[in-house]
């Protein structure tokens, strides 16, 4: 499929490494003749210099075969025009990412609407959306939803002294009443698909699936439930923390956020009366502890250098606040935070792409039975998929066990009606049900690619 | 630098060639020469032995081809591909000396054409029919070959080895997937050759001819089947490769643009239309100069097309003796043997682009003189070429000539050859033509072994377009600083 990014910067260059991943026909714009030959060196695509709302360089990079738009550039309306031009000029999808809090209000419908774009894409309101998620959960590292939240894929870390180091899964379910599946588990830098004799080990990183109230009381008889967290305090007073600050105090949680640009901390102090904004240096630890820093619930770094991030998380941890989130955009520095025990990491680039990745499967796959949800879990090396059923001989009617299923690929969970199954040998898929796969190591497309 | 990539990449080429020695195995087969088809299964035995082993013994994790690894794995692969490729000359017999088969070969790859053979006749089917699928191979490129046909990987980069290998000042992708690319180079150039072969079976050639021809011209190579080259043959074949080696010397990235439709940007394309008119005019100037050469002004009109298009493409055939011709046309001739084909094309030489944006850079900073405070920008198609661009060719063309003295000052201690024989046959080595005047118009074998290396290496260097195989030889390329 062939799909055009305009904009290549930190998020669509990551876009592009993905795509391209694919499989899919790349082509890359923007206005810098260096960053083209850098991503022309880099990966295999094809570059075009200009401005991406240009009809000429449009047609330069073959809008008119395109599958495909997604204008990412640091300009919310050129991302709209170029947008609006490309599907006039024949592209059949586009995509335009639009980050300013006033266009995400009630306008984003006519935007959308009026511009005929098939999805606006806004990495920081999902990066809020999920951050409020883990605040919510606090125990996990990750938390995916699918199917209007009846269905939850945790990423959780054993600890030193798991009550499940050393279990086999098979004897787990014995033990724990509750309805889970453990679908995926990341060892260093390995990830299986475990089967019922696997052991599990300290150290881990597990993927649970189920209903969310199972998971609860999954993680409440383990012994790790932590509550929500009611105090936030958050570093840096960018989009992001807008958005989760938005969405914080509507549900009734006290927020305090620290800016050191006094521009940026009375527009805050303007657009959310419910919170608290301190004009200060967040790196400095005698403010943050005068602000009461160990009694909060939560500490959420979001400024814009990864580096500060992952410190002040440090800081906070050795100050014992229960759950501390960074916000880290680039991989390699993830995989040091990790290094370093600060756990819980979100990256708006990571969310952005796999939103993308999941539009471009479901684009390039629009016959069969499409992908409705893609999350990369485990850092990227297993993906959850959510498909509908469609009434396909090979696959409805046939017990599961009776299915010829690819290798480290797992269905982790069967929706009917709403309700969740948690499967066994014996369950069926049935048309209309929609499922959740698992899968390492392989890209999906349609229900039927599980099978041999 | 990555080592064991570049070893193993290179084991892989020589694997590939080993399936491509398959064909004249073949053609000798079926014309029952015995001697010749065990030379090309004894080639085949050592390339699979040697190329299997580079590929098994340089296993590596990092598979990331970057720039330094992409010229150093050309140019071992080329010069590799011309030591290996010359063994069936010399296990048949047909060329008993070592370095003579090697000139030969990488006459061949580099789509040259100069020869050591007085008679190519004397030489079985088979290696005759080797000798040509040579230049079919080197004219758009064993690498491409490899990126068409070989499993892609995501991470290979492989960007930087066909940047190293094709020609011209600049590379562009067709599309936006570089194997995608490749194979659509292949299918338009094995297309158009193919068509060739049939327009020469029109002409009542034989089946072999048609093919050897056809790859000589395709690659604009020039190593003919006869002692006097094309002269043999009827004007209507003489007509046929005329055409054709003008069109393999355009740029290929033109017939696609043909095949998806959007034939109307070729009319923008300058390099084209420099191409043709400096053809058009160079061809009507030799016709006027030799017409008392010739019984009728229509054969000294074919005779100046053929030869001015078989110079300027750098493919090297020949129709008359050109050498004899006066000296104005000569001098037109050794023109045009700089000039070469256009960027993209199978032709080699300076190249058209290089030569027009050459001019056009020239223009640009005699205006800056005459109007000291004007922003003049340097425009190719319409587009604005970028300052690199402009500086690289700078480089390239000091870099050139400094070796095309270089090869000049070597062949200087020959003794039965005069200074203009010596820069002749630089120049039509160095610029992949082939034939050059005096002594070598017709063959190379007078030089001595250490002259014919030099030739051979500056064959390679010509095709590469110098930088890979200069940077192979630079120490500071392979150490681990």
């Amino acid at each position: 499929m062939k799909i055009i990014i305009a904009g290549c910067g930190k998020i669509g260059s990551t876009i592009l490494a993905s795509l391209v991943a694919e499989g899919h026909e790349v082509v890359a714009i923007d206005t810098d003749p260096d960053v083209i030959s850098e991503m022309n060196n880099i990966y295999d695509v094809m570059g075009a210099v200009g401005n991406c709302a240009d009809s000429d360089v449009l047609k330069e990079a073959g809008i008119e075969t395109t599958s495909l738009f997604v204008a990412v550039t640091g300009s919310d309306e050129l991302n709209m025009l170029s947008c609006f031009l490309a599907r006039r000029m024949g592209a059949h999808h586009t995509i335009a990412r639009i980050r300013k809090p006033e266009y995400n209000d009630d306008s984003l419908d006519l935007l959308k609407k009026e511009l005929h774009l098939s999805m606006a894409i806004n990495p920081d309101l999902m990066t809020a959306k999920q951050l409020y998620n883990l605040l919510k959960f606090p125990s996990a590292v990750k938390i995916e939803t699918f199917s209007d939240q009846a269905f939850e894929l945790v990423e959780i870390k054993l600890k030193a002294d798991s009550a499940l180091d050393g279990m086999k899964l098979s004897e787990m379910r014995g033990k724990y009443q509750a309805k889970v599946l453990i679908c995926v588990v990341q060892r260093g830098d390995e990830v299986f698909i475990p089967d019922g004799n696997f052991v599990l080990k300290s150290g881990d990183r597990v993927g649970i699936s189920a209903a969310p109230a199972e998971i609860t009381k999954f993680l409440r008889d383990l012994g790790v439930l932590q509550k929500k967290a009611k105090n936030v305090m958050i570093l840096g007073g960018s989009r992001i923390a807008y958005y989760l600050a938005t969405h914080l105090t509507g549900a009734g949680n006290t927020v305090k956020i620290i800016e050191r640009d006094p521009e940026i901390a009375k527009d805050l102090a303007e657009l959310l009366p419910k919170a608290r904004v301190i004009l200060g240096d967040g790196a400095r630890q005698e403010l943050l502890m005068e602000e009461g820093l160990p009694d909060s619930d939560a500490f959420v770094a979001l400024t814009g250098m990864d580096e500060e991030n992952v410190l002040m998380s440090i800081f906070a941890s050795s100050q014992n606040v229960p759950t501390v989130i960074s916000k880290i955009n680039r991989p390699e520095m993830a995989a040091l935070a990790e290094r370093l025990n600060v756990d819980t990491v979100v990256s708006p680039r990571r969310y952005t792409a796999e939103a993308l990745l999941r539009y471009a499967r479901a684009v390039h796959n629009s016959m069969g039975s499409k992908v409705e949800t893609l999350y990369q879990i485990l850092d990227g090396s297993a993906e959850a998929l959510e498909f509908t059923v469609t009434n396909d001989p090979k696959l409805v009617n046939i017990p599961l066990k009776d299915l010829k299923l690819k290798p480290n690929l797992l269905i982790a969970g069967i929706l009917r009606d709403r309700r969740p199954i948690i499967p066994g040998g014996a369950d069926m898929m049935l048309p209309d049900d929609r499922v959740v796969v698992v899968s390492a190591g392989q890209k999906l497309s349609d229900l039927s690619d599980i099978l041999r | 630098m990555n080592r064991k990539m570049v070893f193993r990449t290179v084991g892989m080429i020589v694997l590939l060639e080993a399936a491509l020695l398959l064909l004249p195995l073949v053609t000798s087969l079926i014309y029952g020469e015995a001697k010749s088809a065990l030379a090309f299964l004894e080639t085949i035995g050592i390339a699979v032995v040697f190329g299997g082993a580079l590929c098994l013994f340089c296993k590596t994790e990092k598979t990331t081809i970057y720039a330094k690894e992409g010229f150093v794995v050309t140019a071992l692969t080329w010069i590799l591909l011309s030591l290996i490729g010359a063994l069936p000359f010399v296990f048949s017999g047909d060329i008993p000396s070592y370095i003579d088969a090697v000139f030969e070969t990488a006459s061949g790859f580099s789509t040259t054409g100069a020869t050591i053979l007085d008679d190519p006749a004397v030489c079985s089917h088979g290696i005759l029919f080797w000798r040509s699928f040579t230049h079919w191979l080197g004219g758009m490129g064993v690498l491409v070959l490899m990126v068409a046909i070989l499993p892609a990987g995501n991470e290979g980069r492989p960007i930087h080895i066909l940047r190293a290998e094709m020609p011209g000042p600049t590379m562009g992708k067709l599309v936006p997937k570089l194997k995608d690319t490749a194979k659509i180079l292949y299918v338009l150039y094995l297309a158009l050759t193919g068509i060739e072969v049939v327009f020469l079976l029109c002409g009542g050639m034989s089946l072999f001819e048609a093919l050897t021809l056809s790859f000589g011209t395709a690659g604009t190579g020039g190593l003919a089947l006869r002692a006097d080259s094309i002269a043999f043959y009827s004007s209507y074949v003489q007509w046929t490769i005329t055409v054709f080696m003008f069109l393999f010397g355009v740029n290929f990235n033109l017939y696609y643009l043909i095949l998806i439709g959007k034939a109307k940007q070729i009319f923008k394309n300058e390099e084209l239309w420099t191409y043709t008119g400096i053809v058009v005019a160079a061809a009507l100037m030799i016709a006027v100069n030799v017409r008392d050469t010739f019984a009728t002004f229509g054969e000294a009109i074919r005779a100046g097309f053929f030869q001015t298009v078989a110079f300027i493409t750098t493919t090297g055939y020949s129709t008359a003796p050109f050498d004899s011709w006066p000296v104005f046309s000569k001098t037109i001739l050794f023109t045009l043997m700089f000039i070469g084909g256009c960027a993209g094309s199978t032709g080699g030489g300076l190249k058209v682009a290089r030569i027009l944006l050459m001019f056009k850079t020239a223009k640009r900073d005699l205006t800056k003189m005459l109007h000291p405070r004007s922003v003049p920008v340097v425009r190719m198609d319409g587009r604005i070429v970028e300052e690199d661009t402009v500086r690289n060719l700078g480089s390239y063309l000091m870099i050139y000539f400094i070796f095309f003295l270089f090869f000049t000052f070597v062949l200087s201690f020959e003794k039965d050859f005069n200074l203009l024989e010596n820069i002749t046959a630089v120049s039509a080595c160095l610029n992949n033509i082939g034939p050059g005047f005096g002594k070598v118009s017709s063959t190379c074998a007078g030089y001595s072994d250490v002259s014919k290396c030099f030739l051979s290496l500056a064959m390679l260097l010509g095709r590469l377009e110098i930088y890979p195989i200069l940077f192979c030889f630079v120490p500071s390329t392979w150490s681990k600083k």
